[in-house]
Formats: C-alpha cells, sequence, structure tokens
C-alpha cells in the first residue's frame, strides 16, 4: 500500500498503457519533430554553421515535448481522474513521479527518430550531444510534468503550459547547444529536486 | 541639446511617467471606491429605514 | 510605517536622488552625460530582484500557513517586480541606443537576464487569470513564484555561459571603478528607488484590501 515504487510505477503504467491504446500523443510527437526538423532545413540558409543547425535540433526538441507535456495532463482533467487519484492511498508526488516517466518515455522514444533524422538531414551527432540531450530530457520532464498539471487547472491550458515552460527552457536549451553538461545536471538536480516537493501543493485543491 | 543627453533625459523621463501613469491608476480606482462605498452606505440607510 | 510617512520619505529621497545624479555626481569621461542613466537603470534592476524574493518570500510564507494575505503580498510583489521589470528593460535599452546605438544588445547581461525574467513573471499572471480565485490558484501561483526566484541564478549562470558560443560583440559596458561622488549618488539612487518599491507596494496591498473589504460588505448587505 505504502509502496513508493510501486505507486510510482503503477502510475507510469497505466500512463503507456492509455497511450498504447490511444495512439494518439506518441505518433503526433515523431511526426511534428521530423515536419519541423524538415521546416528548418528549409529555414537556414547555405553554408550555416555546425552550432546553428544544433541550436535548431534544440528547438524542435523543446516544442517537441511541449506538444506531449500538453496532452500529458489532459485526460485526467477530462475525465476527472484527478479526484481519484488524489483519494488514492498515493503519496502527491508520486503520481508526479509517475507521470513524468510517462513524458520521458514519450519523448526519448521521439528521439530515437529525431536524433537519427537530424543526422541525416543535417550534420552528424557526436556522443556529447546525445548525452546533452538525455541530461535535458530529464530537466524537461520534470518541469515540464509539473507545470503541465498547473496549466491544466486553468482555462487557457494548451496556450498557457508553453508561457510558463519556455522561460524555464532556456536555460535547458543554453546548456544544450553549448554541451555544458555539468550545467544540465545542476538544472536537473535543482529542478527535479523542487518540483518534486512542489507537487503536492499543486494539486492539493483541484 | 546633444543626441545623448536627449537620450538620458528620455530615459529619466520615462520612469517619471510611469510612475505619474501610476498614480492616474491609483486615483481612478479611489474613485471608484468611494463611488461604491456611498452606495453602500446609502443601501445600509434605506435597509434601517425599512427594518 | 504609516503610508503617508512613507510616500514622503520616498518623494524627499527621490527628490534626493535626482538632484545627485544630475548635479553633484561628476560626468563620466567616456560617455559623458549618458552614463548618468545608471543612476536609475541599476537601481530598478536591484529592486526588481527585491522585489521577485519578496514575492518569492511571501509566497514560501503562503506555503506554509495558507494565510491568504500572503498570497495577496506576493502577487502584489510579483506585480511591481514586473513593473520595475519593465522599467529595467526600456532604461537599459535606451542606454544601449546611446552607447551603441542599438536598441538592444544580448551582450548585456543584466539586459537578457530581464527579459527571461520578465517573460517568467508574465506568464505568472497569465497563469494567475486563468484560474478561478481561491485557495488552488493561490497554491500554483505561489509555487510559480519560488521557481522564479530559483530561476534567477540559473538563467544568470546560463546567459554567461551562452556567451561563450554565441557570436561575441566587442563592446565596453561599463565605465571604470565608480568614485566617492558616484557611489554616494548611486546609494541614494538606490535608497530612493527600494523606497519606491515599498510605497508602491504598501498602496496597491491598501487599494486590493479596500476591494476586498467592498466586496466583502456587499455580500453583507444582500
Amino acid at each position: 500500500m505504502n509502496n513508493y515504487p510501486a505507486d510510482v510505477a503503477a502510475l507510469a503504467r497505466k500512463d503507456l498503457l492509455l497511450e498504447l491504446r490511444a495512439k494518439e500523443t506518441l505518433p503526433s510527437m515523431l511526426l511534428f519533430v521530423v515536419a519541423t526538423l524538415t521546416i528548418f532545413h528549409f529555414a537556414l540558409p547555405r553554408g550555416t554553421s555546425d552550432v546553428a543547425a544544433r541550436g535548431l535540433l534544440w528547438s524542435a526538441l523543446i516544442f517537441t515535448a511541449l506538444l506531449g507535456l500538453t496532452r500529458a495532463f489532459v485526460a485526467e482533467r477530462e475525465q476527472s481522474m484527478f479526484d481519484a487519484l488524489i483519494l488514492a492511498p498515493v503519496d502527491r508526488s508520486a503520481i508526479w513521479l509517475g507521470k513524468a516517466i510517462a513524458v520521458l518515455a514519450f519523448l526519448v522514444a521521439a528521439e530515437v527518430v529525431a536524433l537519427p533524422a537530424f543526422a541525416a538531414f543535417f550534420h552528424g551527432l557526436d556522443g556529447r550531444t546525445v548525452a546533452a540531450v538525455a541530461l535535458a530530457d530529464l530537466g524537461i520532464c520534470s518541469v515540464g510534468t509539473l507545470f503541465g498539471a498547473m496549466a491544466v487547472a486553468g482555462r487557457a491550458r494548451e496556450l498557457l503550459l508553453p508561457l510558463l515552460f519556455l522561460p524555464m527552457a532556456i536555460p535547458i536549451v543554453v546548456g544544450g547547444v553549448g554541451g555544458y553538461l555539468w550545467f544540465l545536471a545542476l538544472y536537473d538536480a535543482i529542478f527535479a529536486l523542487l518540483s518534486w516537493a512542489a507537487f503536492e501543493y499543486v494539486v492539493a485543491e483541484v | 541639446m546633444t543626441q545623448s543627453e536627449k537620450y538620458t533625459a528620455a530615459a529619466y523621463l520615462v520612469v517619471f511617467l510611469a510612475v505619474l501613469v501610476y498614480v492616474v491608476i491609483i486615483g481612478s480606482k479611489l474613485q471608484r471606491l468611494q463611488r461604491e462605498l456611498a452606495q453602500l452606505v446609502e443601501q445600509v440607510r434605506e435597509n434601517r429605514a425599512d427594518g | 510605517m504609516k503610508l503617508p510617512a512613507l510616500a514622503a520619505a520616498c518623494t524627499g529621497l527621490f527628490g534626493l536622488a535626482t538632484a545627485l545624479a544630475f548635479f553633484y555626481a561628476p560626468t563620466d569621461a567616456d560617455q559623458g552625460l549618458s552614463q548618468r542613466i545608471f543612476y536609475f537603470h541599476v537601481p530598478l534592476a536591484l529592486t526588481s530582484y527585491v522585489c521577485f524574493g519578496w514575492g518569492a518570500w511571501k509566497a514560501l510564507g503562503y506555503l506554509r500557513t495558507r494565510r491568504e494575505s500572503a498570497d495577496l503580498e506576493s502577487y502584489v510583489a510579483i506585480h511591481q517586480g514586473v513593473i520595475f521589470g519593465a522599467l529595467t528593460l526600456l532604461t537599459g535599452s535606451i542606454w544601449a541606443r546611446i552607447s551603441w546605438g542599438v536598441w538592444w544588445s544580448w551582450n548585456e547581461d543584466q539586459l537578457v537576464l530581464f527579459l527571461v525574467l520578465f517573460l517568467f513573471y508574465c506568464a505568472y499572471f497569465m497563469l494567475r487569470f486563468s484560474i478561478e480565485p481561491g485557495p488552488a490558484r493561490a497554491n500554483m501561483c505561489a509555487v510559480y513564484a519560488l521557481f522564479g526566484a530559483v530561476l534567477i541564478p540559473v538563467s544568470f549562470l546560463a546567459i554567461r555561459l551562452s556567451k561563450r558560443f554565441i557570436h561575441p560583440v566587442v563592446f565596453n559596458s561599463h565605465g571604470p571603478q565608480m568614485t566617492g561622488a558616484q557611489f554616494l549618488t548611486f546609494c541614494v539612487c538606490l535608497a530612493a528607488m527600494l523606497g519606491l518599491f515599498a510605497t508602491l507596494y504598501a498602496i496597491e496591498l491598501a487599494g486590493k484590501r479596500l476591494d476586498g473589504s467592498l466586496r466583502e460588505l456587499k455580500e453583507l448587505l444582500r
């Protein structure tokens, strides 16, 4: 009953199973990221540097993540599952962790397609970029899940989440494009901890 | 005035105007509150007269 | 401190600060008259930080005590912070125009940081006005305000890092160390700006509390 890891696993599995049946979020994310990278090819003038192209990879990733995050809590909201979740004997922060893990799974799945596509469309990828993407994913999912829950409580939810999330994503993009792995790790540590601690206040009264 | 002097004055002016705009906003809010309060006082008088 | 006394002190400080900035402080050797913008620009920026910090502190207080007044105080402080932040951006932009002929400079850490914070805290208002008033909204705004406070140093670090790979612009941003007279002027201007924040904060709070009381009165008389 009070087994934290089991709770988190159950919650994450629920989201993954729902997606497996609905097949809405992940296909959209995959299509979106490839389409975005294509647009970026046309948007870049000839002779653009590696760094510029890498910058666009990060833009594509952030916006694809936003797509997934926006969908993350909508199901709960529309079916009033939030009340049921909160009444369940789980630690509130377990809800956050379970959801964040599910979103992370979607994001990684999208990146499994996006990164090779990027390597093919533009220049190759180095290990550092892949490591940076992995670290950034943690930060994106932590903060994004928390803000996703906030945005869904309001009226203009699809509009609100990007507004809330993008300023927080700026340090992630800086860390990613510059390849500052230590900075990304620091960001992840600070904000994952903060998100984990603060989530119970966000869903305290719904 | 030289160009840079004009811009400096502009910067100070911007701050000054912002504060004045604030005063205007507060002034209109004060007026509204005064009006609503007068209405409520009227209402209490009527209630007293009836009851 | 009583509101009229606070406002009077603020007015006095501001008068003194402006007088010092224009008549007492020596003219900068490099930048001439335009350097005087600093006496407003930097205090505005510092006051903004104080506003956001105060807002975050009140937010923390709200999460601990659940007093509705803490939520209101946090909101008002952040509102003031956005106003001072906007003024920082405006004065900074004007100063950039004077110094380098452009309306914006990505090389100025302070300006870029303020842009990021401005975006973040404007989203605070979007958040606040899209949720029905109540404990849920207060909770979320408090959490968001706390995130903002933590974001300030993280963003600053990010901006410093970003300058290494963004094309460096060779502009000289700050003059030499401040002389005694300049420092005194600066301190007075900073005090004046903080005083302005304190005064506007108290006024806005009083206004909002009045609003609340009036609404309550209307309900009672219905």
